[in-house]
């Protein structure tokens, strides 16, 4: 399957803005934060199709994720 | 009483009431600053010093941002600016809460801190900065810090709650308190070039969706830290949510994040949809 994956912030360092992945058909999102070479606790915010998604989201074919870095300071 | 109202009105020219007759007032009547500034907004007279806010905010949602409490929960980066701008737009009472004093790493971005308040509780530069600003608002310092169990004493009567806090476990604290207590909150967060924005209103849940992914330690803002500008942009936001949540007009943040990226300029907005209520299954 084909999906469309966008990064943001410090994600992008050494990587890229957006690109496509082929991916084994029931690959999650957290497959792919790994794959990255980023951590569970670097996740801020996962979006799946412009909605909330969680880590163990199964993809789809055609899905779109979004990954943005965990944000705290004041 | 009615002599101090009488001569503001005397003193009034086109509508407005001069700075030094407001201090006139406060000497020749023995009242309190904050005093004069409520009898004049009581009595439709407009401080000369708010007459760049009159064409936005009414003298009677001035008199409403007067008689306004806002808890300010930090007073670094973010809560330095966002307790600058409610005292120069007139909001009444500043309750500022941080246990901390000021060290030379905030000086490149803490409005509050200088070279001469190194050391100096944050929460009492707070007082002192507003002093200098606004004599007519008054600041409520708390040297502590905000958790669960000392939320209902430190933000008691708070009409929002405004977090400027550095510590995600905190600020899900202050936002779980928030929802039991029916505050409304501001969230704002930082981290280098990146910031976000949201408003939480009693019933959502949105900074606990914005963190659902939390495990430990902080975000991005341990290997950046923060710049100058960063802070000053996401309190800006912040202070626009509250006043608007104290006024009740305008669109507020709600069920939705604001992320800024001010490297590349791009900014985003996350939609956090409710959570619809489980539905009951009746069996037939």
């Amino acid at each position: 399957m084909l999906i469309t994956l966008k990064l943001f912030a410090t994600f992008r360092n050494g990587r890229f803005k957006v690109a496509e992945q082929e991916l084994p058909e029931g690959t999650d999102v957290r497959a792919v934060v790994l794959s990255l070479g980023l951590t569970e606790e670097e996740i801020g915010i996962v979006m799946l199709n412009g909605r909330h998604g969680e880590l163990d989201s199964k993809l789809s074919d055609h899905d779109t994720l979004s990954l943005f870095p965990l944000v705290g300071g004041g | 009483m009615l002599k101090a109202v009488t001569f503001l009105k005397e003193s009034t020219q086109g509508g407005m009431l001069s700075w030094s007759a407001q201090s006139q007032a406060v000497v020749q009547f023995g009242l309190r600053c904050h005093e004069v500034e409520a009898l004049a907004l009581e009595n439709g007279i407009f401080p000369a010093r708010y007459q760049r806010n009159r064409n936005m905010i009414s003298i009677e949602e001035q008199l409403k941002l007067f008689r306004s409490r806002v808890a300010v929960i930090g007073c670094g980066g973010l809560g330095g600016y966002v307790i600058e701008e409610l005292a120069r737009i007139g909001v009444g009472h500043i309750v500022a809460i941080d246990p901390d004093i000021f060290e030379e790493h905030n000086l490149n971005r803490q409005i509050l801190s200088t070279p001469a308040t190194l050391g100096k509780a944050k929460v009492e530069a707070a007082v002192d900065r507003v002093a200098e600003i606004n004599p007519a608002v008054t600041v409520t310092p708390i040297k502590d810090y905000f958790c669960l169990a000392n939320g209902s004493e430190q933000l008691a009567g708070a009409m929002v709650a405004v977090d400027a806090l550095d510590s995600i476990p905190y600020r899900l604290e202050l936002a779980e308190f928030c929802t039991v207590a029916g505050i409304p909150m501001v969230h704002g967060a930082i981290g280098g070039w990146y910031g976000h924005v949201a408003t939480q209103l009693p019933g959502d849940t949105t900074v606990q969706s914005i963190y659902r992914h939390w495990v430990a330690g902080k975000g991005i803002e341990q290997q950046l830290g923060n710049p100058a500008f960063t802070p000053a942009v996401v309190a800006s936001l912040e202070v626009a949510e509250a006043c608007k949540i104290l006024l009740g007009k305008g669109e507020l943040l709600r069920d939705r994040k604001l992320s800024i990226d001010l490297l590349e300029m791009e900014v985003h907005e996350i939609s956090y949809p409710k959570v619809p209520p489980v539905e009951l299954v009746v069996a037939a």
